[in-house]
């Protein structure tokens, strides 16, 4: 056990032996891991090695050239469009950019799920909005529009999204990336506390180092499509495995550094 | 890259372009059994392509009928009486000019517009999202636009249509010396209700392509601001060749088989 979680009862997620190529390049080469309910599991990897790629598979908005992956055991490449839509309900995602649709005002935007799948209308819907925006620390903004908040409230505002059908599992697509430093380690805590509060199993992709080790339980590292390491935190930090320790190493020399953005969209 | 290649591939894209568009067009299609909850989708995409195109329309429409007047009026000459012209204008405008012209105007207006509509939604992930939600965007964004493009295009055809055969009977009656009366019995000879239902026929199919089309450009839109410009050109382009490509079809299918 750790921090509550039980290791060993079965996998929640489990993703087996994943491949996908886009032409002529090999994104994920053969990726096994498996997802334990309620824990923080972090994709780590640098920047292009697949692993937002490997995030889109998980929800099924790509779909692989060969392999499976099973939610609570069933294969979800071969659910029919309603059971996956289903499945989805079961899952928020907080996109690289928020992901927000612009033609709407936030409210409507973090309200939008419940009143497609639930038929939450009126006063219930603007109090359920209420209290998933104040969740993320956003109360009394519903009325803006998407284009009147900064990229660090956007990110807010889609967690608000993805957490609003109180949904088993959250993805977040590189969280911090495109945020300076204080609104990285605000974003980082926010998704600790989700976690906390709501008791969700998280899988977040992330190139941040800093940031896996912060909210994460457990750690899988990938490198060039393939999982080099998977194992909790302090085992990331501990462990004498060769890429893991050069990935560490090239984390603490870019740690000052800004970013380089090398976002591939296939 | 060689002739043949560059055929080649162009000729490949084009097939997946049909192809994705059938597909589209399919779950569309399957999407109707959630009609009942997209009434105010449907009518809000109504109000896109039908009333905020009728300026448009309008001027399109009212010019056409009075270059046809001028037109037929030289053609006729002193061979055929001037009692000619309303039916020729009448005949010409329902059959073709109303559908294809309007046709072609809307589609360059409303396919980009929702090529780059649903392009932006595509390459910020808006598209993905909806998606992840579990809320299909071929009920939610294709089938409002789809349906809205069946019903208001021939709409918009009427509307052209009257105001195209009433920009004929000014021209006639004011620069061409054709009295009000004989312009109207002469759109009265040779009558056929069939030339204006194939019309409309033609209108319904025109505002299907420009719909759909449009959808299947922005859906596929990928690679940034660069992606959705080439988008909202591909959907009009397509647009424009299946409206020329299927005007024909249907003109033989219709006037050559059915009403012949």
């Amino acid at each position: 056990m750790m921090n509550g979680i039980s290791y060993g009862d079965g996998s929640f997620i489990h993703v087996d032996d994943l491949h996908k190529s886009f032409g002529d390049k090999e994104v994920l080469r053969g990726i096994t891991f498996d997802v334990f309910e309620g824990e923080t599991l972090v994709i780590l990897g640098a920047s292009g090695c697949g692993k937002s790629v490997l995030l889109k598979h998980i929800i099924a908005l790509m779909h692989p050239d060969s392999g499976r992956i099973e939610y609570r055991g069933e294969n979800i490449f071969e659910m029919r469009p309603r059971e996956l839509n289903e499945v989805r309900k079961n899952f928020g995602m907080v996109f690289q950019g928020g992901g927000l649709f612009d033609s709407m005002t936030v409210g409507e935007n973090v309200g939008f799920p419940a009143f497609e799948h639930w038929g939450t209308k009126g006063e219930e819907l603007s109090k359920l909005v209420e209290e998933k925006l104040s969740l993320v620390g956003l109360g009394g903004i519903a009325n803006l529009r998407t284009a009147e908040i900064s990229g660090g409230m956007k990110k807010r505002v889609a967690l608000a999204r993805a957490i609003a059908l109180d949904p088993d599992v959250i993805l977040y697509d590189e969280p911090t990336t495109g945020l300076d430093p204080i609104m990285a380690e605000q974003i980082n805590e926010l998704i600790r506390d989700t976690q906390k509060e709501l008791g969700a199993t998280s899988i977040v992709v992330t190139h941040d180092l800093h940031s896996a080790t912060f909210i994460g339980d457990r750690v899988a590292l990938v490198e060039s499509g393939r999982i080099e390491f998977v194992g909790t935190t302090d085992e990331l930090l501990s462990t004498e495995q060769e890429a893991v320790r050069n990935f560490i190493a090239r984390g603490h020399a870019n740690r000052d550094r800004p970013e380089p953005d090398f976002t591939v969209s296939f | 890259m060689g002739l043949f290649a560059k055929f080649g591939t162009s000729a490949l894209d084009m097939f997946r372009v049909v192809g994705s568009a059938g597909l589209i067009l399919w779950r569309a299609i399957l999407s109707l059994r959630r009609l009942g909850r997209s009434f105010g989708l449907v009518f809000e995409q109504m109000q896109r392509f039908g009333i905020e195109s009728l300026p448009l329309v309008v001027i399109t429409s009212v010019f056409t009928g009075a270059v046809a007047a001028v037109q037929v009026s030289y053609q006729l000459k002193e061979y055929l009486p001037k009692a000619y012209l309303g039916t020729a204008i009448f005949k010409s405008v329902v059959i073709e000019l109303g559908p294809v012209l309007t046709a072609l105007v809307v589609g360059g207006r409303v396919g980009a517009s929702i090529a780059a509509e649903l392009g932006t939604m595509r390459v910020t992930e808006q598209i993905d999202a909806m998606e992840a939600m579990a809320i299909d965007p071929h009920r939610y964004l294709v089938m409002p636009r789809l349906l809205s493009g069946l019903i208001m295009l021939p709409a918009l055809t009427v509307i052209a249509d009257i105001l195209a055969i009433g920009g004929g009977f000014v021209v006639a009656g004011v620069a061409l010396d054709v009295s009000a009366k004989v312009f109207v019995d002469g759109m009265r000879t040779l009558f056929f209700e069939g030339d204006v239902l194939g019309g409309l026929i033609k209108a319904c199919a025109f505002g299907g392509i420009i719909a759909l089309m449009g959808c299947t450009a922005g859906l596929r839109a990928a690679g940034g601001a660069v992606g959705v410009g080439q988008a909202a050109t591909r959907a009009v382009v397509t647009s424009c060749v299946l409206i020329l490509i299927g005007d024909y079809i249907l003109t033989t299918l219709l006037w050559g088989i059915l009403f012949s």
